[in-house]
């Protein structure tokens, strides 16, 4: 066989995003969190690309590269916040950070 | 017999992989021989000269001293990060090397039909493949400086990363308006853009009509491989040693080779994408070109016999021999018909990267460095924004062109 | 075992690996260098896929600029060792092993679904080459590409107002 399916690619995608999820529900550190989510995005991006090859389109590759904007984008806004609330906090718990007054 | 004739991309690329490390490797140990005399002379001293003749035999002292050094690990670092760091700066300045063409792409491999002698690969991606590469290799810097564990290294690699990072950006843009002109990212078409010549005497280099490009490109470049004036973060009168501070014998060694690794990458980089890569600078009408490798290696030998024989005494002679006997043999070796033609591209290509290095080190033994604020506020301030203006610039007159076209 | 599956399952057991330790690993910096497995394990997963600018992206952008602030702020916050909670014994004896079992069924369903289209391990399609991508990204998306770049001005003007301090 030389051609893998495109279930294969779909079914890693899967695992690689139940474990960002797990990562995102049970890990205390905020950084670390935020991590989870760029894994969980990594994941989606590969089935954008799988399913790109699979029907032969580029519209799959266009929104993987606005994706990885995004991602970039929104990791610089995430982590200066993050720095902000660190400092207020003087910790990178998320248990620290559950009152909406500062 | 079979194997070979079936797998012949696979033996090929391992035989030019294996030719490729062993040049890189020992032009990376001559590197450091050619820094430390060519700043010596700037200097007004001799550099290393007792060991071997001129000290060529320097580099194999330092090497053994690399290799028996004690290996200390600080108790407290890091111990993942403290022992991938190197390992991983290393690799990735060397790798970057094997998507160089060294040569032009209609050279045949010898005994094995269908592969080209001059370059592993030949990606239609090349540049950006490169790009990519270079990038990862922040991560060498920033875990060295923070498994350290100690102040030093910390404030040098959090530095050292943050510059790296900035002057990426210019380094880049600047690129980008040569890839407009050749419409490419695959080296060898950028290359065969280059040919011709303006008023049948000067090569259409794409540092004539992109200058602005090329100064952009110099200086993220130096910038790039923390070399001075952009080398605070491990100056030796600022930060000790800066990210490698904590770092000894064969681990600092590969440090060492990867900023000099990283300095050979970009030197390519420049002359293939500015200077031409492997084409010649003179007409081809000038028929003598051919026998200037031969001859330029006859001038060598002929400078070492000389030196043999005037300066040189005990055992320091004999070793210059063997060098002027090597020397002329190569030079015998470049004369002959059938390796003179084959051996022009990789004759320029190495003289233009051996030009760009000796000035980089020219640079060393010359300018002063900068002051972090000074080397950020630059790096976004002024050759971000030079390099975009470049941009916009060559993207417009190549659109005017277009236009008229039709 | 032809050489394409064998880099699949390799590159997708190195990128499963890395993920799950971004969730074992007791420090933050190891976590982020696993994350950095994954990533590079996954651009080599695109290549397979025929997508070589998206895999050189991936690495430009993803690997060696995000991962690389995530390293950077976590060198800054100097953040040690994960502090250890107490989770309550429902989250820890039913939820991770519930979590897994989704992930897993879920993996094992898409496995042997039957998808419209299969890929073939041709070398590049010339579709997917950058100059397609570009000429996709410049007429069809053009308002897309355009609002991204304007979200990146939006991001950086936001992040350096966060970061100042207060005079």
């Amino acid at each position: 066989m030389s051609v893998i399916p495109v279930s294969y690619y779909l079914a890693l995608s899967a695992v690689l995003f139940g474990l960002g999820v797990i990562a995102f529900v049970f890990k205390r550190n905020v950084i670390t969190i935020f991590m989870s989510i760029e894994l969980m995005l990594n994941a989606v991006n590969l089935a954008f690309v799988a399913f790109a090859r699979a029907h032969n389109q580029l519209d799959g590759l266009v929104f993987v590269f606005f994706v990885i904007v995004v991602a970039a984008a929104e990791a610089a806004v995430g982590l200066a916040l993050v720095i902000m609330l660190a400092q207020n906090r003087q910790s990178l718990s998320v248990e620290r950070m559950n009152h909406l007054k500062l | 017999m079979e194997f070979i004739s079936q797998h012949s991309v696979l033996v090929a690329s391992i035989i030019k992989i294996a030719v490729l490390l062993l040049i890189v490797m020992t032009a990376l140990a001559y590197l450091s021989w050619a820094e430390r005399k060519i700043i010596a002379h700037i200097q007004s001293r001799w550099g290393p000269y007792y060991v071997g003749a001129h000290g060529l035999l320097q580099p194999l002292a330092d090497g053994l001293k690399f290799l028996f050094k004690e290996d200390l690990t600080p108790p407290t670092a890091d111990r993942l990060a403290y022992l991938l760091a190197p390992f991983l700066a290393f690799s990735l300045a060397v790798t970057a090397i094997a998507l160089i063409p060294f040569g032009p792409p209609s050279v045949p491999f010898p005994f094995l039909p269908g592969q080209q002698a001059f370059s592993v690969t030949d990606l239609s991606l090349g540049l950006l493949v490169v790009f990519a590469i270079t990038s990862m290799g922040v991560y060498g810097v920033v875990l060295a400086g923070w498994s350290s564990n100690s102040k030093y290294p910390l404030l040098g690699g959090l530095r050292s990363s943050a510059q790296m990072v900035s002057y990426e950006v210019s380094l880049t843009m600047s690129v980008v308006g040569v890839v407009l002109m050749a419409g490419t990212l695959n080296f060898n078409e950028i290359i065969s853009n280059q040919r011709g010549y303006w008023f049948h005497l000067i090569p259409r280099w794409h540092v004539f009509p992109q200058i602005v490009g090329f100064l952009c490109y110099l200086i993220a470049a130096i910038a790039e491989t923390n070399r001075i004036p952009f080398d605070l973060p491990e100056g030796e009168t600022e930060l000790v040693g800066g990210f490698h501070t904590e770092y000894s014998s064969f681990k600092f060694a590969m440090f060492f080779m990867a900023e000099y690794g990283n300095m050979i990458t970009v030197s390519c980089l420049a002359t293939i994408l500015f200077f031409g890569g492997w084409l010649s600078p003179f007409p081809d009408r000038w028929t003598w070109q051919v026998y200037l490798p031969g001859a330029s290696l006859v001038l060598l030998g002929l400078y070492c016999a000389y030196d043999t024989v005037t300066t040189m005494r005990g055992i320091a002679r004999i070793q210059l021999t063997v060098v002027t006997l090597l020397c002329l043999g190569a030079a015998l070796l470049c004369l002959l018909p059938p390796v003179a033609a084959v051996i022009q591209g990789p004759f320029w290509i190495t003289t233009k990267i051996l030009l760009f290095l000796f000035f980089y080190m020219w640079l060393r033994g010359t300018l002063p460095r900068f002051r972090y604020d000074q080397l950020m506020s630059f790096g976004w301030k002024l050759l971000l924004p030079v390099s975009l203006a470049n941009l916009v610039v060559t993207a417009a007159w190549l659109m005017w062109g277009w236009m008229r076209q039709g | 075992m032809t050489v394409p599956f064998l880099l699949f399952f390799v590159c997708g057991a190195l990128a499963v690996v890395g993920a799950i330790l971004v969730i074992a690993a007791r420090e933050p910096v190891h976590s982020a260098l696993a994350l950095v497995l994954v990533m590079v394990a996954l651009a080599v997963l695109y290549l397979l896929l025929g997508a070589p600018f998206i895999a050189a992206v991936q690495i430009i952008v993803y690997a060696g600029a995000i991962m690389v602030l995530f390293v950077f702020v976590i060198m800054l916050l100097n953040a040690g060792v994960e502090e250890r909670t107490d989770f309550s014994s429902i989250a820890k004896y039913v939820g991770v092993p519930l979590g897994f079992v989704l992930m897993l069924w879920a993996a094992h369903w898409l496995w042997h679904s039957q998808p419209a289209g299969a890929i073939g391990t041709a070398a590049t399609t010339p579709a997917a080459s950058s100059r397609e991508l570009s000429v996709e990204l410049f007429r069809q998306y053009l308002f897309p590409f355009e609002a991204t770049s304007i979200l990146i001005l939006i991001a950086i003007l936001g992040a350096l107002v966060l970061a100042k301090r207060e005079e």
